[in-house]
């Protein structure tokens, strides 16, 4: 009997537990994926991904470089932030890349990357990426994939609606995320509505010199502006700028600015506003902001400070700036390869409201306005609206395209990235993804040309997707396939920094491009040393220049003597190298710097400041020949009264 | 000679010029960390490819930097070529085919010379080591073949004739060829 009852608890509790198990395996995020996606992600050794994943870092103020659909990490692209394994931003030529109207600033906020375009689609020669926190917007050449520019934007805080770029680059743009007083004034801040103004900045890129200049701004009411996407074909001549808390709130925004049903997208001619700026409207306004950079020949950066911009304001420019009704605060804006719809991700909405620009055309001329806000007329919302996607999911944020008549957006709150049609506003399919979508990412997705392969979910919440690594965890990227007709889950990988948006490209645009080297001969660093019989140490009071060659497997010189306590001693060192991958590295102990690593061809300083006496050996930290560990050599630091001469010696030929 | 002997003599000679834009002989290096592999051309004034890169690897098993300025055969051979190509178009004109002889056996016996120097340069620079490199192997010559293949610690090495030579073999056999066609010409035409 008893043993009889005892199966029957045994049988009943497994059973239960079956059940209990199945019921959460189904709930479960582990689902298995299904059919053979292994080969879909896998490149094999020594095959090539067929394309390039730029994500921005987020937080680290970086840029990561990956590949899909492998999702391997190739590359961290110094930006607004220090990096002491290379020594951006501590080696001298790399200082002034970080110098703001606020002095140097080691680190920015950095949410998204931006290809540079030629008739809209990605052409392959830049990538740029705004800073947040301290507005500027910086240019990296994807030759190098290196960091060549960095742009203040003055009036300005927040810079999260950049650095979107117009059909032919002919402008990256810029916002104020946070309204500010303009020009900047002590006032109270619950003056709000009175004293606080945003601005959209217009920064061109001139078409020969590729230079970036902030041609000029346009003052706005003072609501958040939040995203940012510049049209495309038809719509070529405008700009579209999100924004919200048009309630105009400077305290628990959460709540008081999500109290009007329907906030704008800002719809700016920016080819009227360039013909009003050659027609003299504009006025000059004082500001300060740093230009800097960076000379890929010279391997230095220099940083100029400039002292005005041109202002426009909407009431002297009419037909310049219009704004759309757009539900519920909405976030993101994307223009369809097409450039007719303008999709806005109304966050708090229950649809996603699709404008037409057309029908923006048509309302402007016939003067269907709802109003006007300085100057600024607000058209009716029916009248620009093409259509509203129902029911699309719980805060749709972004849009991508895939080119072939689908939208693709991201809902942060049902955690999922929902498929529809343009033009019918159905919803064909949905898939969800692990946790939480911010922005997504299709090759070419915001372009006119999307190559329509892959749609990547760069997720916001990691949570059980990866072994634990303590409260602090690994970002995540999903990788899905939407060649079909039904999406499918390809991979999970992890990124550095917080990839809040990402621009992808085909390899082999970029892949031909890509510099192996920097050539010798046209290194024109003041202090490069081009062949070793130029090494040398020189001082000059308390400054001792050291003119430091580096080949496999030696530094010249080697042996240093007659620097003294309270030197300060610059490290000026030419990596002589003109071989693919061999750089090097160099550091000394009790530097109270970073190291720094100089490419093939390339020179860079580094500041050493010894202050006890003692003899200090120095390195080369870059493994790159089998006597790598012989590459080494000693400085003598003697007391600052001294009598030690300088003096030093080279291994090499003279 | 005759007339289609006459065209060939100038061809020959004028198709010389074209070894002055291609190399004559090409060593190739190939090694498990250089998979896109090294090359250097030897042409009759300079040296071409990725001479600093090979250099710089030379440089640890003691070979000699290789210094185009330093070898003086690349400052006179262009003017040797330069002398076959005018000596090969008076040929032309005069039609003399005991000159035409001259110029040939002239041409491979310079061209024997040729590869004899540039196989002593390689001896030396193969044999010829600093005795403080950092790596040294015992019995170990790093002299490449004059022609063919031979794998010299990671290296494998390949070296070839390139375009060059061949103008040069296709110079001497049309001048040949002149000849063969002419064979029972001559008296006609010195008469």
């Amino acid at each position: 009997m008893f043993n009889a009852f005892t199966k029957k608890a045994i049988l009943i509790g497994l059973t239960f537990a079956a059940l209990v198990g199945i019921y959460f395996g189904c709930k479960s995020s582990k689902e298995v994926v299904s059919g053979d996606v292994a080969k879909a992600v896998y490149v094999p050794p020594g095959s090539y991904d067929e394309f390039y994943l730029f994500t921005s870092g987020g937080f680290n103020g970086q840029v990561g470089v990956y590949g899909l659909p492998s999702g391997r990490h190739f590359k961290t692209i110094s930006v607004f932030s220090q990096n002491p394994e290379t020594g951006y931003g501590y080696t001298e030529e790399t200082k002034p890349m970080l110098m703001t109207s606020y002095g140097f600033i080691p680190w920015d906020d950095s949410p998204h990357p931006e290809l540079s375009m030629t008739d809209g689609v990605p052409d392959g020669r830049f990538l740029f990426i705004n800073a947040n926190n301290t507005p500027r917007v910086a240019k990296i050449d994807l030759r190098t994939f290196e960091t060549t520019e960095i742009i203040e934007i003055p009036n300005a805080a927040g810079n999260h609606a950049s650095p979107f770029v117009t059909e032919n680059t002919e402008y990256i743009v810029a916002s104020t995320m946070f309204s500010i007083p303009i020009p900047q004034a002590d006032v109270s801040i619950s003056s709000y509505k009175e004293n606080f103004k945003g601005t959209i900045s217009f920064i061109a890129l001139d078409p020969k010199t590729e230079r970036m200049n902030l041609a000029f701004q346009i003052l706005v009411p003072g609501f958040d502006y939040d995203l940012a996407h510049a049209g495309k074909g038809p719509s070529h001549d405008w700009a579209f700028f999100t924004c919200y808390n048009t309630e105009q709130a400077n305290t628990l925004l959460e709540v008081n600015a999500s109290k009007n049903d329907k906030d704008f997208i800002a719809a700016v001619n920016w080819k009227l506003a360039e013909k009003y700026v050659q027609e003299g409207k504009a006025k000059k306004m004082n500001v300060e902001y740093y230009h800097n950079v960076y000379d890929e020949k010279k391997h230095m950066a220099t940083s100029e400070v400039k002292t005005a911009v041109l202002v426009l304001e909407p009431k002297d420019c009419p037909g310049m700036i219009y704004y759309l009704p757009t539900p519920k605060s909405p976030h993101g804006v994307d223009v369809d390869p097409t450039g007719e719809y303008i999709v806005g991700g109304g966050k708090l909405a229950t649809v996603i409201p699709v404008h037409s620009f057309s029908k923006m055309l048509k309302a402007i001329e016939n003067k269907q306005f709802d109003g006007e806000i300085n100057g600024i007329p607000i058209l009716k919302y029916e009248a620009v609206m093409a259509g509203e996607v129902q029911n699309p999911g719980l805060g749709p944020l972004h849009t991508e395209f895939d080119g072939k008549g689908y939208a693709y957006t991201s809902c942060f709150v049902s955690s999922e990235i929902v498929k529809w049609k343009l033009g019918t506003w159905e919803v064909v399919d949905r898939i969800p993804v692990y946790y939480s979508v911010g922005h997504l990412c299709i090759p070419g997705g915001d372009s006119k040309k999307p190559w329509g392969k892959y749609v990547v979910a760069l997720n916001k919440i990691t949570k059980d997707r990866y072994l634990p690594t303590g409260p602090e965890l690994t970002q995540s990227a999903q990788l899905i396939d939407i060649t079909g007709e039904k999406m499918k889950m390809l991979l999970d990988f992890p990124t550095v920094g917080e990839p809040h948006y990402a621009q992808s490209i085909p390899a082999e645009i970029l892949m031909k491009n890509s510099a192996k080297i920097y050539k010798l001969e046209e290194n024109q660093h003041p202090y490069a040393v081009l062949k070793e019989a130029d090494a040398r140490v020189e001082r000059k009071g308390n400054e001792v220049h050291i003119y430091m060659t580096a080949i496999r497997s030696h530094f010249a010189p080697d042996n240093i003597e007659g620097i003294k306590a309270g030197d300060v001693v610059y490290f000026h060192v030419t990596n002589l190298e003109q071989d693919w991958d061999i750089p090097h590295g160099f550091t000394i102990k009790g530097l109270t710097n970073a190291e720094m690593l100089i490419m093939p061809g390339q020179t860079k300083t580094i500041v050493w400041k010894p202050t006890k006496p003692g003899v200090y050996p120095f390195y080369c930290t870059d493994f790159s020949s089998a006597l790598h560990q012989e590459m080494q050599g000693y400085v003598r630091v003697s007391p600052a009264n001294a009598n030690v001469q300088i003096s030093y010696n080279t291994t090499g030929k003279k | 000679m005759k007339k289609s002997s006459k065209i060939l003599l100038l061809v020959s000679s004028l198709i010389l010029i074209g070894i002055f834009f291609f190399p004559l002989w090409t060593i190739d290096l190939q090694a498990p960390q250089y998979p896109e592999g090294l090359t250097m051309g030897s042409w009759i004034n300079k040296i071409s490819g990725d001479l600093k890169i090979i250099n710089d690897l030379n440089h640890y098993v003691g070979m000699k930097e290789i210094v185009p300025d330093a070898i003086p055969e690349l400052k006179y051979m262009p003017f040797i070529v330069g002398f076959l190509i005018v000596f090969g178009l008076v040929n032309f004109f005069l039609g003399n085919k005991k000159l035409v002889w001259v110029w040939i056996i002239l041409f491979v016996l310079l061209g024997a010379i040729g590869l004899y120097d540039f196989y002593m340069w390689e001896y030396d620079y193969g044999h010829n080591l600093n005795p403080n490199a950092a790596i040294k192997i015992p019995g170990m010559a790093y002299q490449p073949p004059l022609i063919g293949s031979k794998q010299m610690l990671n290296f494998h090495v390949d070296s070839y004739p390139s375009i060059g030579f061949v103008i040069i073999a296709v110079s001497i056999l049309l001048a040949i060829l002149a000849i063969y066609l002419s064979r029972n010409v001559e008296h006609k035409q010195e008469g």
